[in-house]
């Protein structure tokens, strides 16, 4: 008897070879789960931004009265303008986890070069997709968010205000700013995808990096049924953590700010951004010199694009590197505590401490990280030799 | 566990203390700690009578005794430690007392009666110069009023419609779907009206402030004199929960400002509960149907976790339970 196999027909098999039978290290741990997790993100982000889009106006004078019409008079309207609110915040917080986990276990490294940097191509589109989707309700941050964070091109040299005016399409944040945001930020995430795309097909070229970091070939599982199964726990623990948020604490996350209307003629008292962009954010407020501070933010990006390359172990994961499993944490308490920075006052002590945690933020990568490897593989040698 | 209650005893004691200050009788700071030692909810109850709330007011009685003396017991402590103004309290407004809300819980919906007895304050005492913008009269129907009491309401007003089949425009008596009326025609007459303030719009000023809930109700109490060497302004008011102490709105609530139509007696703290609560549920009139489609989703959704779990240890038994023989010899 022939078996009549679905799953053998052209395009069904790619899906197949990907998603069902996909050979995957059978010791991966929950913490590689939030690949799969961030795409449900994605997912969940398009799929409620179609809808709001169909009630939402990108006009100076209509986008909050639009924002305020869905959460009261669109049948379930709060309940998708809270779930893509917060869902935004979700989306960084798996991705900063994904990206974590990846930092400790060494899963830039080579082969898998390209599926990092195509990683990192997604964190700065969902950065910039994010911050213009902050300013389409149309607040006070929202305003004054869009003000500032465009105005950072203004410190490019020579051309820095003709670049400033082609960003707003005028001579302020207006309401061709207001409506270029509105159509990026449509176009924006289907990029996304499609990068994900792109960052799925890297990655399965040499498979999943493994908790040990050494090759997994001896011990592969299909994808389905297990790590299906397996993930499946981690996207319903997700959806629990989400939709406390979207339930119970709604605006945490939020500015209050951003529920009074726009005013151009009054600055809020303390201008902050998302809680995710928070680190950068101190970063570049740790530097006096307005081009030096937007070139840091640069720089950031660049080390984190370089990574794969300036990375010198042999060994991946830090189970086996004890001195790196310590930078690594410290490095974590770093972000962290640049976060918070990033939303205190310029005042002492917060610059000094800024200023401190923003200099160990590039030490660890720049510094800790090429040289970390040739120690270790001193020490090893050494001791090979005793 | 205790230490939580001391606080909010504390904290309660401020307020009794606050409300002393602004002269009020002590009885009118009492009703406010019957509103909040008494976790009591209602839901539902749209169209209160105003034997219920009255019903419910005596039996909290007991509540606010207790609560009364913890918070006299407590005042003491709290007059020593909390009204030290640093510099940074100047500047963002003096930190704001922690109140316990009826509708705080998870599994709390809003004080329906409170909704009703505050939109009777926002009436005839905030209407007069702020508006409230997102909010139509049809809002109200089920969670305030009944249909009819809010038809009989928007009559009230006369609204400009139009244009007719004649290209006139004409006034007409207004309706469920009308917005309610602002007391100013833009933001150039309320500013002329008012010296140069605006008084903003209040649909959103809940979710628009810091901890906004307990904002409100404590910058409504919050007015006192000045203290020696602070120099407030002719048409500004002393009122340290509002950022930079000095605020253009002058005290409005005074004991007995209002007549509530259930008979509830209408202390200066009973009122700015009142329209706290109105004004919370203006901003998120969504608070009810969220917290309840919130548990049962929550609850559907740790049903379906223990179901995940489950399955993924039986599908991983397999493999969890394998014997890996590694055989060099051969």
């Amino acid at each position: 008897m022939k078996r009549l196999s679905l799953l053998k027909q052209p395009l069904l098999n790619t899906v197949n070879e990907h998603l069902i039978d996909y050979p995957t290290p059978s010791n991966l741990s929950y913490w590689w789960g939030f690949g799969s997790t961030a795409g449900i993100c994605l997912v969940l982000q398009i799929l409620t931004g179609i809808f709001l889009a169909m009630h939402y106006t990108p006009h100076i004078d209509l986008a909050f009265l639009s924002v305020e019409h869905i959460m009261r008079d669109v049948e379930g309207g709060w309940f998708l303008r809270y779930m893509h609110a917060n869902g935004a915040s979700m989306f960084f917080i798996v991705v900063y986890l994904h990206l974590f986990r990846n930092l400790y276990y060494g899963s830039y490294a080579s082969p898998r070069e390209a599926v990092w940097i195509l990683g990192v191509v997604i964190l700065l589109l969902m950065i910039l997709t994010a911050f213009i989707g902050y300013v389409l309700p149309w607040g006070q941050m929202s305003f004054w968010g869009a003000t500032v964070i465009t105005s950072l091109a203004s410190a490019i040299p020579v051309v820095g205000v003709d670049v400033t005016h082609w960003l707003w399409g005028g001579f302020s944040v207006d309401n061709a700013t207001l409506n270029r945001f509105f159509s990026l930020h449509y176009l924006l995430p289907f990029i996304i995808a499609g990068a994900s795309i792109l960052h799925l097909a890297a990655l399965h070229q040499y498979g999943s990096n493994n908790p040990l970091g050494c090759l997994a070939t001896v011990d592969k599982v299909s994808f389905y049924p297990y790590f299906f199964f397996k993930d499946l726990v981690g996207w319903v623990v997700f959806a629990l953590f989400f939709s406390w948020f979207i339930f119970f604490a709604p605006n945490t996350l939020g500015h209050p700010d951003n529920y009074i209307p726009a005013n151009p003629m009054s600055t809020p008292a303390h201008i902050v951004p998302e809680w995710y962009f928070l680190p950068v954010y101190a970063i570049l407020r740790s530097i006096p010199n307005k081009l030096a501070g937007v070139l840091a933010i640069g720089l950031v990006f660049v080390s984190l694009l370089l990574l794969p390359f300036l990375n010198t172990s042999p060994l991946r994961s830090a189970t086996f590197r004890p001195l790196y499993k310590k930078l690594f944490w410290l490095f974590v308490a770093d972000a962290l505590l640049l976060g918070w920075i990033g939303c205190q006052p310029v005042e002492d002590p917060y610059v000094l401490i800024g200023q401190l945690a923003s200099v160990y933020f590039f030490f660890y990568f720049l510094i800790a990280i090429p040289f970390l490897g040739k120690f270790e593989t001193s020490l090893l040698q050494g001791s090979a030799r005793a | 566990m205790l230490s939580r209650a001391a606080k909010r005893a504390v904290l309660a004691a401020r307020s009794c203390v606050l409300a002393a200050e602004s002269s009020t009788s002590s009885l009118s700071s009492s009703s406010a700690s019957i509103s909040f030692f008494n976790r009591t909810i209602k839901t539902g109850a749209s169209s209160t009578s105003s034997s219920s709330s009255q019903a419910s007011s005596s039996n909290t009685n007991r509540g606010y005794a207790a609560g009364a003396a913890l918070g006299s017991a407590l005042s003491v402590a709290a007059v020593s430690t909390t009204f030290v103004a640093s510099a940074d309290e100047a500047e963002h407004g003096l930190h704001l007392p922690q109140y316990s809300w009826p509708h705080d819980g998870l599994f709390d919906a809003y004080d329906h009666a409170s909704i009703r007895r505050g939109h009777q304050v926002y009436q005839q005492v905030c209407a007069a110069c702020h508006s409230l913008n997102q909010i139509c009269y049809r809002n109200l129907v089920d969670v305030a009023y009944t249909e009819q009491e809010v038809k009989t309401m928007a009559e009230e007003i006369e609204i400009t419609d139009g244009p007719d089949d004649t290209g006139e425009m004409f006034e007409r008596p207004g309706k469920l779907s009308d917005r309610l009326p602002s007391p100013y025609a833009n933001e150039e007459g309320a500013r002329y009206a008012n010296n140069g303030a605006y008084p903003p719009d209040l649909s959103l000023i809940t979710k628009a402030r810091h901890d906004g809930i307990n904002y409100v109700f404590a910058l409504l109490l919050g007015y006192r004199d000045a203290p020696a060497g602070i120099e407030i302004r002719d048409g500004l008011y002393y009122n340290p929960y509002f950022p930079g102490g000095a605020i253009a709105m002058p005290k409005m609530l005074v004991d007995g400002g209002v007549e509530y139509d259930d008979g509830t007696i209408a202390t200066e703290t009973q009122m700015a509960k009142d329209v706290t609560t109105f004004l919370a549920w203006a901003a998120e009139p969504e608070h009810d149907d969220r917290k309840l489609m919130g548990a049962k989703w929550m609850f559907a959704m740790a049903l379906l976790t223990v179901t995940a779990v489950y399955q993924k240890r039986y599908i991983w038994s397999q493999l969890k339970s394998r014997r890996v023989i590694v055989d060099a010899v051969r």
